[in-house]
């Protein structure tokens, strides 16, 4: 991974919870709070998708939610990056044995970084919101 | 455009004001809030269906993960449920150190719900204050359990890990910070003009109505019901301890039953929660803190037990009640989980009525709503318990239609 010297600009996050247990969900709160502290990087939670770079998702998609997770990353510009937060995501975790799961993730929309974790500690996230710059300014340079 | 028309706003599942998706459908006349209604279910995983082909050991793990702000809620609500059939004694000082992790849980899941409640009036540098020291409470437990959400600590007949006596200082030194800072976060959250002018008066519950639909934990303490498992039905450590419900009395107030009074029950729990840990620690009894180190004579106990139960704990929203029903086998028969948001969210359509659009995000963030906690369905027929799914259920309603036009 190499980073370009700046930032061309903030990483705007859009957060999605696709029937998380939480725990994934305070983490990102956590991780944008004080102690660890992004949002010297421009990096911060939006409240439209509309507004956002990168589609922060948690949970394992319950059957209502794959097709509002469909319609949120329909309506983010492009460049996107979606990230996923949590093994419950990645694999179903230990809900993967649910009749109610229409994920993992990766099966309702493309996935670009994944964070492994149950939950993910802060400075896992921060690690893949910084691989998630690299794809996106590898997406903006076209190649 | 006739301007007096209702309008029906739906908020959610996904919008900025909810951490967690839920859907509220609103009636509004004006800026006035007429009728209000909820539609939980998007979270719903199916646990409780999972949880009847696991063994009681492995479904503590996903009793964690039912919600990651309870950590400790629901694993210990099981537990206890499946002790009491088994017949499973806990040591004393796994009781004491089940109860030092539930008060730190409430410590951290209580600045959680006021930097949220901050940020939910606009008030964003008190939630990154309240978030700030919440992490000082995150360290403590994760320095105990070595997790910081989804501790993992609860194992049917007692804990995980124990906390030992080098642990101690550590652990006095955060409890430390907290009290020196308790002034400061009373002043900040209660003696403030924003908070005071948005939050006084606004979701009014009234003891009648609280008593009525149920309402659990510091919802129902701000509205002066006297109603606390740790005081009522002491278990774990509680019964040792001297502690007694907090009502919006504590801080000198009569009791309104309004969000102000909401904040003042949790602010002031978390002095309470501060204390106890304090007093655990000092009469901490030795011993082991497991009823049985291997794993293979917990589940064989298990596999012999037969019976039903209910396992209670007094979470940081409320009362949780999981009922287990065991039957000779691996896994329980049946299992039921009532977390403290679904007693507490019915109030949502009372409180929410006659209230202005604003203050819609404070007043749905003042019962601490946990959706994750609350999304099941069960529906008991003939007496065996069935889970149906969506397509069940659509499948069972085309069927009726069907049978209606024949």
């Amino acid at each position: 991974m190499k980073l370009t010297n700046s930032l061309n600009r903030s990483l705007w996050v859009f957060h999605f919870n696709a029937g998380s247990c939480n725990g994934c969900d305070i983490e990102i709160v956590a991780t944008l709070t004080p102690r660890y502290d992004p949002e010297r990087f421009g990096v911060k939670l939006v409240g439209s998708p509309r507004h956002a770079d990168v589609l922060l998702v948690t949970g394992p998609v319950t059957n209502q939610m794959a097709d509002r997770l469909r319609r949120v990353y329909a309506q983010m510009p492009s460049p996107k990056v979606v990230m996923v937060v949590g093994t419950c995501g990645q694999s179903g975790g230990v809900f993967h044995t649910s009749y109610n799961l229409a994920g993992p993730i990766d099966q309702i929309i493309p996935v670009d970084v994944y964070v492994p974790g149950c939950a993910p500690r802060p400075e896992a996230i921060i690690n893949g919101v910084v691989t998630a710059i690299a794809k996106l300014e590898r997406l903006e340079g076209g190649k | 455009m006739a301007g007096n028309v209702p309008y029906k706003i739906p908020i959610g599942p996904i919008h900025p004001a909810l951490k967690e998706p839920v859907h509220i459908e609103l009636t509004v006349m004006g800026e006035e809030v007429i009728g209000a209604d909820f539609t939980p279910g998007q979270t719903h995983r199916g646990i409780e269906w999972m949880g009847l082909s696991r063994n009681p050991v492995q479904i503590v793990h996903l009793t964690d993960r039912i919600c990651g702000i309870c950590g400790v809620t629901h694993s210990l609500s099981f537990a206890r449920a499946v002790e009491q059939i088994a017949g499973i004694t806990v040591p004393e000082r796994g009781d004491y150190v089940r109860t030092i992790i539930a008060e730190f849980e409430r410590i951290q899941s209580h600045l959680l719900w006021a930097g949220v409640a901050a940020h939910e009036l606009g008030f964003d540098s008190l939630f990154y204050l309240a978030w700030r020291v919440r992490e000082d409470a995150m360290d403590a437990i994760e320095f105990i359990t070595g997790n910081r959400v989804n501790y993992d600590i609860i194992q049917i007949g007692g804990t995980r890990r124990d906390i030992t006596i080098d642990q101690y200082a550590k652990i006095r030194t955060c409890l430390k910070t907290y009290k020196d800072l308790f002034s400061k976060l009373k002043k900040l959250f209660l003696e403030d003009a924003v908070i005071k002018s948005r939050c006084i008066g606004t979701g009014l519950l009234s003891f009648e109505t609280a008593m009525a639909y149920s309402a659990v934990g510091p919802t129902s303490r701000a509205s002066g019901v006297t109603a606390d498992l740790r005081v009522d039905y002491p278990y774990c450590a509680y019964g040792d301890l001297d502690i007694k419900p907090v009502l919006p009395t504590a801080y000198g107030k009569d009791v309104n039953g309004d969000t102000y009074d909401r904040i003042v029950v949790r602010i002031f729990e978390i002095a309470q929660s501060i204390e106890i840990i304090e007093t655990c620690l000092d009469n901490m009894p030795a011993g082991p803190v497991l009823w049985e180190e291997k794993v293979v004579k917990i589940l064989a106990a298990c596999k012999k037990a037969s019976g039903e139960a209910v396992g209670r704990h007094e979470a940081p929203r409320g009362e949780a009640v999981h009922y287990v029903a065991m039957d000779n086998a691996d896994a329980p028969i049946a299992w039921k989980v009532k977390a403290s948001t679904y007693s507490n969210a019915h109030v949502w359509p009372i409180i929410l009525k006659g209230a202005q659009l604003a203050d819609i995000p404070i007043i749905v963030a003042s019962i601490d709503p946990c959706m994750s906690c609350t999304d099941r369905v069960a529906i008991t027929d003939n007496g065996s318990t069935k889970i149906f799914t969506k397509e069940q259920l659509s499948k069972m309603s085309y069927e009726k239609t069907r049978r209606m036009l024949q």
